[in-house]
C-alpha cells in the first residue's frame, strides 16, 4: 500500500487550522485588529472623501493578510521548534511539503475571512463600489500576496527562539505596516518615507492592490511583482539555510 | 535466522570540540529488543538522532531497510518516541494519532492504536487535559501507530505508574513477537532487564559491550562479596582478580572477576571475617560501577584504550594548531 499524499495534506491542514482557532487569544486579535482599524480610520474618521474607504480597504486588506502569514510561520514554527515537535515531525515520514502547505492554507483561510469582512464593511458602510473584476482581482492579489510573508515568517520562525518570536515579529510587522502606507495613505507620509518604503514587501503588495482601483503611486505593476518574487526567493533561501543549520 | 533491518558501519560523528561517536558498527535484526545504555554524554542521543536523519555524521554508512537515514522510505520504517517533546495541546488524542497514522503506508486503524496504548477512553481529550503519564502513552501511540518495523523508544516509561508501565512492557513484548525491532534507551535498568534480549553499552562514543544480558553480567563480574572484617582497605586492594572495593559502614563490598579465587585469598588474609554474603549483582549495580568516571576508560580493552587516548590527543593537537 502507498501513502495517500492528498489525505496527509488534508489532515495536516485540518490539524493546523483546528490548532489555531482553538487558541482564541492568538486567533481573535489577528482577525479583529485589521477590521477595527478599518472601521476607525476608514469609515468613522474618514476625512479624505469618496476614494478613502476603497483605498484603505485595499491597504488594511494587506495589513490583514500579512498578520496570519507572519505569525503562523514566524511564531508557530519557532514554538514548535523549541518544543521538539518539529524534530518529531521531521523524523516521521511526513512529507515536509505537508507542513508548509498546511500552514500556508491556514494562514490563507484567516486572510480570506479578513478580506471578505473588509469587503462587506466597505461595500455596506463605506459606499465602496467596484466592478466584479476589481473585487475578484483584489481578493486574489491579497491571497497570493501572503506568500512572501509566509516565506519571511518561516525564516524568522527557524531563526528565533519561541519566547522571543512574538515580540520580534511584531517589531517587524507593525513598523513595516505603517512605513508601507497601510494605515495612512503613503502620499500623506513624508517623501523620504515614500522612498524607504521600497525595501518593504508590504509596500509593493499595497501598490499592486491599489493599482486595481487606479489609486497606486503609478509605478508599473511588473516592478512590484518582480520585487515581491525576488524577496520571496531570498526569504526561502535564508529559510532553507536556517533549516539545514539544525543538522 | 537473523534478518538485518538496520546496519551501521564505521559511523563517526564529531562536534567541534568533542567526539560523539567513534567508528561505530552495529547491525539490528528483526525481532530484537535492544537496550542502549551508557552514561550521559556517551553518545546515545547522537546515535539515535543520526539514525532518525536529524543529525548528519561525518563518516560511515547507515542503511535502514536499504535506504539512508532521513530518506522518506527509511522514515516510513521507523516510529519513534523522543524525550522532551511537547505536542500541540489543543488537538485531541484521536486527531494526533489519526494525523500521524496517515504518514505511513500500512498503519494500524486508529481505534486499534488507541486500544493498544490504552487511550480509548481518552481519545476525545485535548492534550492539555492529560496527565504526564497519559501524555507519555500518546507519544508511545504515535511511535507505533504507523505499524513501523523499527521502533525507537527514548525513556518510554518516564512518568508512568507501575500498572501503566506493566501495560507498556506487555505492549513492547507483543511488538517483539510480531517481529518488530525495538531500540530502547532507559534509565530504569529494571526495564532493560525485563525487556531487552540484547544490550549495547556505549562509553565515550564506542560500543564497549554488545551481547545478551547474561553475557553482560558475566563479563562485568556479576558477583559481589560482602563481609565484615578487621583488615584495612589497602590490604583488600591487593587481593587477586579484584575489580573494586567499597566500604559501607562496618562492611566491605568487593567485586571480583573470579570470586572463587578472591575468596580463597580473602580467607587466608583474614580467617576471622564474618557476615559473608556473595550476591548476583543487578544490572543497575554493574552499570553504576561502569559509569564512575575512573571506570569509563577501564571498560575499554587495552587496544581500544590506547586508540581512544591517541584519538583524544590528536583532537587536542588539531585544536591547538587551529587556535
Amino acid at each position: 500500500m502507498k501513502v495517500n499524499t492528498m489525505t496527509i495534506y488534508w489532515l495536516e491542514t485540518r490539524s493546523e487550522f483546528l490548532k489555531t482557532i482553538r487558541v482564541p487569544a492568538f486567533a481573535i486579535p489577528s482577525l479583529i485588529f485589521p477590521l477595527i482599524f478599518y472601521v476607525f480610520f476608514g469609515l468613522l474618521f474618514n476625512q479624505g472623501g469618496n476614494q478613502y474607504p476603497a483605498y484603505l480597504m485595499a491597504t488594511y486588506g494587506v495589513f490583514g493578510v500579512i498578520g496570519p502569514a507572519l505569525f503562523s510561520f514566524g511564531v508557530g514554527v519557532a514554538i514548535e521548534k523549541d518544543q521538539g515537535w518539529l524534530a518529531l515531525k521531521q523524523a516521521s515520514p511526513m512529507p515536509i511539503s505537508a507542513y508548509f502547505l498546511a500552514r500556508t492554507l491556514t494562514a490563507m483561510a484567516f486572510a480570506l475571512f479578513i478580506i471578505l469582512s473588509l469587503f462587506i464593511l466597505a461595500a455596506v458602510w463605506g459606499g465602496v463600489k467596484l466592478t466584479l473584476a476589481q473585487w475578484t482581482g483584489t481578493l486574489l492579489t491579497l491571497l497570493l500576496g501572503s506568500l512572501p510573508f509566509a516565506a519571511l515568517g518561516l525564516w524568522l520562525g527557524l531563526k528565533l527562539k519561541g519566547q522571543a518570536a512574538p515580540a520580534i515579529v511584531n517589531l517587524i510587522y507593525l513598523p513595516m505596516a505603517f512605513l508601507s502606507g497601510l494605515w495612512l495613505p503613503i502620499n500623506l507620509l513624508p517623501e523620504i518615507i515614500q522612498h524607504i518604503a521600497w525595501i518593504f514587501p508590504a509596500f509593493h503588495l499595497a501598490q499592486l492592490t491599489l493599482a486595481i482601483q487606479q489609486q497606486s503611486l503609478g509605478f508599473d505593476w511588473y516592478l512590484h511583482v518582480g520585487i515581491l518574487l525576488l524577496m520571496t526567493a531570498v526569504f526561502l533561501t535564508l529559510a532553507t539555510r536556517a533549516f539545514k543549520a539544525h543538522y | 535466522m537473523n534478518t538485518p533491518i538496520l546496519t551501521i558501519s564505521n559511523l563517526s560523528k564529531r562536534y567541534q570540540d568533542l567526539t560523539a561517536l567513534t567508528n561505530l558498527s552495529l547491525t539490528f535484526n528483526k525481532g530484537e529488543v535492544i537496550a542502549l545504555l551508557g552514561a550521559n554524554g556517551a553518545g546515545k542521543s547522537t546515535l539515535i538522532n543520526t539514525l532518525l536523519g536529524l543529525i548528519k555524521a561525518q563518516s560511515g554508512d547507515i542503511s535502514i531497510a536499504g535506504y539512508p537515514p532521513g530518506h522518506i522510505f527509511s522514515r516510513q520504517q521507523i516510529g519513534c518516541m523522543m524525550q522532551s517533546t511537547q505536542l500541540p495541546t489543543t488537538l485531541t488524542v484521536y486527531e494526533h494519532i489519526q494525523l500521524f497514522s496517515s504518514y505511513y503506508p500500512n498503519p494500524h486503524p486508529v481505534n486499534e492504536t488507541l486500544k493498544l496504548a490504552q487511550l480509548t477512553d481518552l481519545s476525545s481529550r485535548k492534550l492539555d487535559q492529560l496527565s504526564g503519564g497519559q501524555k507519555q502513552r500518546v507519544y508511545f501511540a504515535l511511535a507505533i501507530c504507523g505499524n513501523p518495523q523499527l521502533i525507537f523508544l527514548d525513556e518510554p516509561s518516564v512518568g508512568l505508574d507501575i500498572s501503566a508501565r506493566e501495560v507498556l512492557w506487555q505492549c513492547i513484548e507483543k511488538l517483539r513477537q510480531q517481529g518488530k525491532t525495538i531500540l530502547l534507551t532507559t534509565h530504569y535498568l529494571e526495564e532493560a532487564e525485563a525487556l531487552a534480549n540484547r544490550l549495547i553499552y556505549l562509553t565515550l562514543g564506542k560500543v564497549v559491550f554488545d551481547g545478551s544480558l547474561n553475557d553482560f553480567k558475566s563479563q562485568y563480574n556479576a558477583k559481589s562479596i560482602r563481609f565484615k572484617s578487621q583488615i584495612t582497605i589497602q590490604q583488600i586492594e591487593n587481593l587477586p582478580e579484584l575489580e573494586s572495593v567499597e566500604q559501607r559502614g562496618q562492611h566491605y563490598i568487593v567485586t571480583s572477576k573470579r570470586c572463587e579465587t578472591t575468596l580463597q585469598s580473602l580467607f587466608e588474609l583474614d580467617p576471622l571475617l564474618s557476615d559473608l554474603t556473595v550476591v548476583q549483582r543487578s544490572l543497575e549495580d554493574i552499570v553504576k560501577n561502569l559509569q564512575r568516571p575512573s571506570n569509563s576508560l577501564d571498560a575499554l580493552n587495552i587496544r581500544e584504550k590506547s586508540e581512544y587516548l591517541a584519538a583524544q590527543s590528536k583532537v587536542k593537537e588539531i585544536q591547538e594548531a587551529q587556535s
